[in-house]
């Protein structure tokens, strides 16, 4: 409601965790442009954690030790290099997709705060320099993240936004492609594969948003094709990510 | 916990330029806690758990609610402690950002009636700045934060301490206080970059 013109606006309510939701994720992508904004959110937020740090209040004695019993059970979330197979699996999602999983567990000027921000607010930047589109996908307050590991080799995320009705697509190390050949992209819908668009055969970490509407389809596929695409797929689907409905 | 006070180190061999010992100490627990060092994670709930009490304590106004909030965030420092980084800002910096999120998360999650306690609050606001600042008791942070407040003109720290402290939005900022809302989100602007001249000049 109430939109201004000037989004440097709203550095303050950012920085208090007073933007609602939607206007948060805007005003987030405006930040990954905007480098005198982030300068200001930093001043601004040390001066709302004085705020918060004003006053004291003793916890009771046994949280210390629920809290530390608590972490004894609790798994850190840790992207190192040391990790079970389990966790590889997410360790290998693209950059992107773990950024925004982390702007959604941790929320707001917290997430900006930390290391994963950085990634996001590169692509971002890059995203927005080729399509302001893909940048508006993956901030979309309601997007959700699919992610698959390809037949073949290589990763995929799929970001999904219902309410821009659009969805992403994220891959890194796609194995490149020998001869006139190119990756395509599929909507899945009602029975029928939709042509949603071509990723090129140097593979490696690719982005796009997807060609067309997202409407009732219920997952993203991709297969190989010739150059230039098909109107259905030819060849084996190499990843089937299925959509949150 | 001003410049120049001595408590600052200059960039020393661990240090940041302008974060103080403590500060830095806290930076090193909470990188050895995202390693898995349950000890440095002890440290760091020690150094700052009263902090964040305080601070859910006054968010929600509820000690059972501000334990619930306060056992979380410290769980959740735990689990997301890799995100850390240092050069963005100091570790307490960054707990109490998320403390904060969590605080108002929470207060927005269960607010009922919240319209009607407004009224009350914010004279309860009027009243605590201009007194507390002036007691004796209360402790040197505390007292520096109040009168910087207590110096901001009321449109500007009226707006500032809703959102803040009552985990409102600027919209129901502008609600309760009947002004445009495009102007509270200027007030708050306004009124933080105020608070931080302050806090920078006087502390």
């Amino acid at each position: 409601m109430n939109r201004t013109d000037d989004p440097h606006l709203d550095v303050g309510a950012y920085v208090l965790h007073a933007l609602p939701a939607d206007e948060e994720a805007a005003f987030e992508n405006h930040l990954a442009g905007c480098t005198s904004c982030r300068l200001e959110a930093e001043q601004l937020s040390g001066a709302a954690v004085r705020l918060g740090a004003a006053e004291t209040s003793a916890p009771p004695a046994d949280l210390r030790r629920r809290v530390l019993d608590r972490i004894g059970t609790v798994r850190q979330d840790r992207p190192g290099p040391v990790a079970s197979r389990r966790r590889r699996e997410r360790r290998l999602w693209p950059a992107l997709a773990a950024s925004l999983a982390a702007a959604a567990a941790l929320g707001g000027v917290a997430w900006w705060q930390s290391s994963e921000a950085d990634t996001a607010r590169e692509q971002s930047a890059l995203a927005r320099a080729e399509t302001g589109r893909l940048a508006d996908v993956l901030t979309a307050p309601d997007a959700t993240i699919t992610t698959s590991k390809l037949e073949y080799g290589g990763n995929a995320a799929v970001v999904a936004s219902r309410g821009q009705d659009r969805s992403a697509f994220i891959a890194s190390q796609l194995p490149p492609l020998a001869g006139d050949r190119v990756y395509e992209l599929w909507y899945a819908d009602s029975g029928w594969y939709r042509p949603a668009g071509l990723l090129p055969a140097t593979g490696g970490r690719q982005s796009r948003v997807l060609d067309g509407r997202l409407g009732g389809a219920t997952a993203v596929c991709i297969t190989v094709e010739p150059a230039g695409g098909s109107p259905r797929p030819t060849t084996d689907i190499l990843a089937f990510i299925s959509l949150p409905a | 916990m001003g410049r120049g006070t001595g408590a600052r180190t200059e960039g020393d061999a661990h240090g940041r330029p302008g974060r103080s010992a403590d500060d830095s100490r806290l930076d090193q627990l909470l990188t050895r806690a995202a390693d898995g060092d349950e000890q440095a994670f002890a440290g760091v709930y020690d150094a700052l758990a009263q902090t964040v009490m305080g601070l859910a304590c006054r968010v929600l106004r509820d000690r059972a609610q501000a334990e619930e909030v306060t056992q979380d965030v410290m769980v959740e420092v735990w689990r997301t402690a890799h995100l850390f980084r240092p050069e963005r800002g100091a570790a307490r910096n960054w707990v109490l950002t998320l403390a904060h999120r969590r605080a108002v998360d929470r207060v927005r999650s269960t607010a009922t009636g919240r319209a009607r306690e407004l009224r009350a609050a914010l004279l309860e606001q009027e009243r605590s700045f201009d007194t507390v600042a002036e007691e004796v008791e209360v402790r040197e942070e505390q007292r520096v934060v109040f009168r910087c407040l207590a110096q901001l003109a009321r449109e500007l720290r009226l707006p500032l301490v809703l959102a803040y402290y009552e985990g409102l939005t600027y919209a129901e900022v502008a609600a309760a206080l009947s002004a445009p809302a495009g102007t509270v989100k200027s007030r708050i602007r306004q009124g933080l970059r105020r608070l931080h001249e302050c806090l920078e000049a006087g502390s």
